[in-house]
């Protein structure tokens, strides 16, 4: 038998090094003749170096605070100040009530609600140690964390300088005040609260720009756009004939995960289940009509899922999926905010998590909704009507 | 134009990559003709066809198709016009069936099962309807191609190269039916490299270079070219062949199986170059007939140096 299978080895290992350099000279003309591709190698390490090193920041700051101040002196105007000057947050707005205040967290126009108490210098002075109130959004815990250890930082550094002469006396520990932390919407900080529903905007635009961006560029391939373009058809016929069957598979896997997230991971539904099933289907809309954008640009199925991943990448990495979206840099934000996801995650989690209904989640449909116009209006233009 | 003229376009030019594929082309084509369009590959038969049908559209000229403006009115052509490619360009993941179903619905037809019913039973293909239109060979193919662009009943056909790679049978069923549409009033414009299908069509236009060279009657064509023939037999004929070619007198030189088709314009000196191949090879027959289809089409394509320079 060991005689029998030399030979066929032999066979296996024996090679002509010339034919392997025709075979590798002709794989170098065609990459060299596939510019689009060759471009996207290119591009992908480039892209990569520049989100992970200048966009990616999972210690954020600048993160939007509403102040509550039922009081005015001159400690709690100290306060103000330091937190005004801290890296970590921006101050956006003074609220003039409680439920002001808690809106803003609920849309997400606010990541904290700081609020200080009546009286709270009067109450220090007699050593009650008054609360200062933090309500975190904490439906993105990593977010939330570094932020609330910089506020309590922020108010040791801003009432130390206060706390002498005539108030020396509290300067000591613990500190005259306690500062209360709400994590709200995750009180647990359970990551899984807030990667199962983002997850669902992760999968969706995955599956739905992947299959239709091969929607077109199949057909040129295989022959058969030569005899659709002979028929009357119109473009836009054929833009809606061929996303809306992926509408319903989108549908299918929103119920998937549904059902999964509330089964598996307990994710707690409270929001309105109308405004939500709105979001998801203009965001599925949006995603199809990426895909099919794609479609129209690609001349090789190769090439439309390089594309694919090409958007599938900053899809992740820029949305706020993977990383806190206000820690980013302004360049990264706006490439961010151009992406359906981005729009999707924040209306998800405000659903989800927050029990946000139609009025709180306006201010992102209104920018899916454009997406969405926009890639369609693209997407007809560039349909190419003849074979030129 | 006149209702008679189905086709009427005058000076279409179009280039890819800065090379003219297409340039100055007129054609006149009346109703029910069946019209042949011959030419070497790469000639622009092909980027002619998908003008008229308004798949290209031509950088310059003008025209008409079926009394519709060729350049503005190409989305009300296509409805009226039948276009089967060269390529098999149906679904071939969709059965038979479902592939002429779909293409009933994108015509907007009105009783759209009878009609596919009756194009299956037209075709002999009821029992196998439910096959997907890939696993079909490649005559069958073609036979469901031309089924499914006459499925909404169009005034012309335009057919490239439609027998190409099917066999002689499969290629005869097939001018048969197109035959048949013709005396219905359907005007065809067909492209085909093979001589019986040439001799089959009212007239031929012959296109080089993206320029039309000739444009005729079928039956005036021989006269028109004005090519004399000789038959040469005999064995071995390679060296008779060798000596003809490049002999005062001679045009083409083609080689039948056993027999050797000797080709001029002039009559006395191609019969003086036939005479003395005669005189040196004792052992050679020969003989005048009439130079056929085959011989002026080789002797026009001979003529044209290379259509990708």
């Amino acid at each position: 038998m060991s005689g029998a299978r030399f030979p066929v080895t032999r066979a296996l290992l024996d090679l002509s090094w010339s034919r392997v350099f025709a075979v590798f000279l002709k794989e170098l003309v065609q990459m060299r003749r596939d510019r689009p591709t060759f471009a996207i190698m290119i591009m992908m390490p480039i892209m990569q170096l520049v989100l992970f090193g200048y966009a990616i920041n999972t210690d954020p700051r600048h993160l939007p605070a509403v102040i509550e101040m039922r009081e005015d002196g001159p400690l709690t105007r100290a306060f103000l100040a330091s937190l005004s000057a801290s890296t970590y947050i921006d101050i956006v707005a003074i609220a003039h009530s409680s439920e002001e205040g808690e809106a803003m967290l609920r849309s997400g126009d606010a990541s904290f609600l700081i609020s200080i108490p009546e009286g709270f210098e009067r109450r220090m002075v007699r050593g009650e140690r008054p609360q200062i109130l933090i309500a975190a959004d904490a439906s993105d815990p990593v977010a939330a964390g570094g932020a609330i250890t910089a506020v309590q930082q922020v108010a040791q550094q801003a009432f130390a300088p206060e706390f002498d002469g005539a108030l020396s006396f509290l300067a000591r520990a613990p500190p005259p005040y306690e500062i209360v932390v709400h994590r709200r919407y995750n009180p647990a900080g359970v990551t899984s609260f807030n990667i199962v529903p983002a997850l669902l905007g992760v999968i969706l635009t995955m599956t739905m720009v992947m299959i239709t961006s091969i929607a077109l560029t199949r057909e040129i391939e295989r022959g058969t756009m030569e005899n659709l373009l002979a028929t009357p058809v119109r473009p836009l016929e054929v833009m809606i004939g061929k996303t809306t069957p992926y509408v319903f598979v989108g549908a299918i896997q929103v119920a998937i995960v549904l059902i999964v997230a509330t089964l598996l991971f307990h994710i707690p539904f409270t929001g309105s289940l109308a405004a939500f099933l709105l979001a998801v289907t203009l965001f599925i809309l949006a995603n199809l009509m990426l895909g099919y954008l794609i479609s129209t640009v690609a001349r090789t199925q190769m090439q439309a899922m390089q594309m694919t991943f090409f958007i599938f990448l900053p899809s992740i990495l820029l949305s706020g999926f993977m990383f806190p979206f206000r820690a980013m840099p302004v360049w990264a934000q706006t490439i961010g905010e151009c992406l359906p996801i981005t729009h999707f995650l924040r209306i998800v989690r405000e659903i989800v998590l927050k029990g946000a209904g139609f009025a709180d989640i306006a201010d992102d449909m209104g920018p899916l909704a454009l997406i969405l116009l926009v890639l369609a209006a693209l997407a007809l233009l560039r349909f190419r009507r003849t074979l030129d | 134009m006149t209702q008679d003229t189905v086709i009427d376009v005058r000076g279409l030019t179009k280039s890819f990559g800065g090379r003219k594929v297409v340039d100055q082309f007129d054609l006149q084509v009346p109703r029910g003709a069946i019209y042949g369009f011959l030419g070497p590959n790469g000639s622009g038969k092909t980027t002619t066809i998908r003008m008229v049908c308004g798949l290209l559209k031509p950088e310059a000229g003008e025209g008409e198709v079926l009394g519709l403006d060729v350049l503005r009115d190409s989305a009300r052509i296509k409805e009226r016009v039948g276009y089967m490619t060269q390529k098999f360009s149906l679904y071939e993941d969709l059965s038979i069936r479902e592939n002429l179903e779909f293409i009933a619905r994108l015509y907007g037809l009105d009783r759209r099962v009878e009609r596919v019913d009756q194009a299956l039973a037209d075709l002999g293909l009821v029992e196998r309807q439910t096959q997907l239109a890939g696993k079909l060979s490649g005559g069958w193919k073609q036979r469901l191609a031309l089924a499914a662009c006459m499925i909404h009943e169009p005034e012309l056909l335009l057919l490239d190269e439609p027998t190409a790679g099917v066999d002689p049978k499969a290629r005869r069923d097939f001018w048969d039916q197109i035959r048949r549409y013709s005396a219905q009033g359907v005007t065809t414009l067909v492209s085909t490299h093979y001589m019986d299908e040439a001799v089959q069509c009212d007239s031929i236009a012959y296109i080089a270079y993206g320029k039309k060279l000739l444009d005729s009657r079928t039956s005036e064509i021989p006269k028109q070219i004005g090519l004399f023939a000789w038959r040469i037999t005999g064995h071995p004929l390679h060296p008779i062949e060798l000596e003809l070619k490049g002999a005062a007198g001679v045009d083409l030189v083609a080689r039948f199986g056993t027999e050797i088709h000797v080709c001029g314009k002039n009559a006395a000196s191609l019969e003086r170059a036939v005479r003395q191949v005669k005189a040196a090879h004792a052992y050679v027959e020969i003989e005048p007939i009439e130079a056929g289809f085959e011989e002026i089409f080789i002797y026009l394509m001979s003529g044209s140096i290379d259509n990708f320079q």
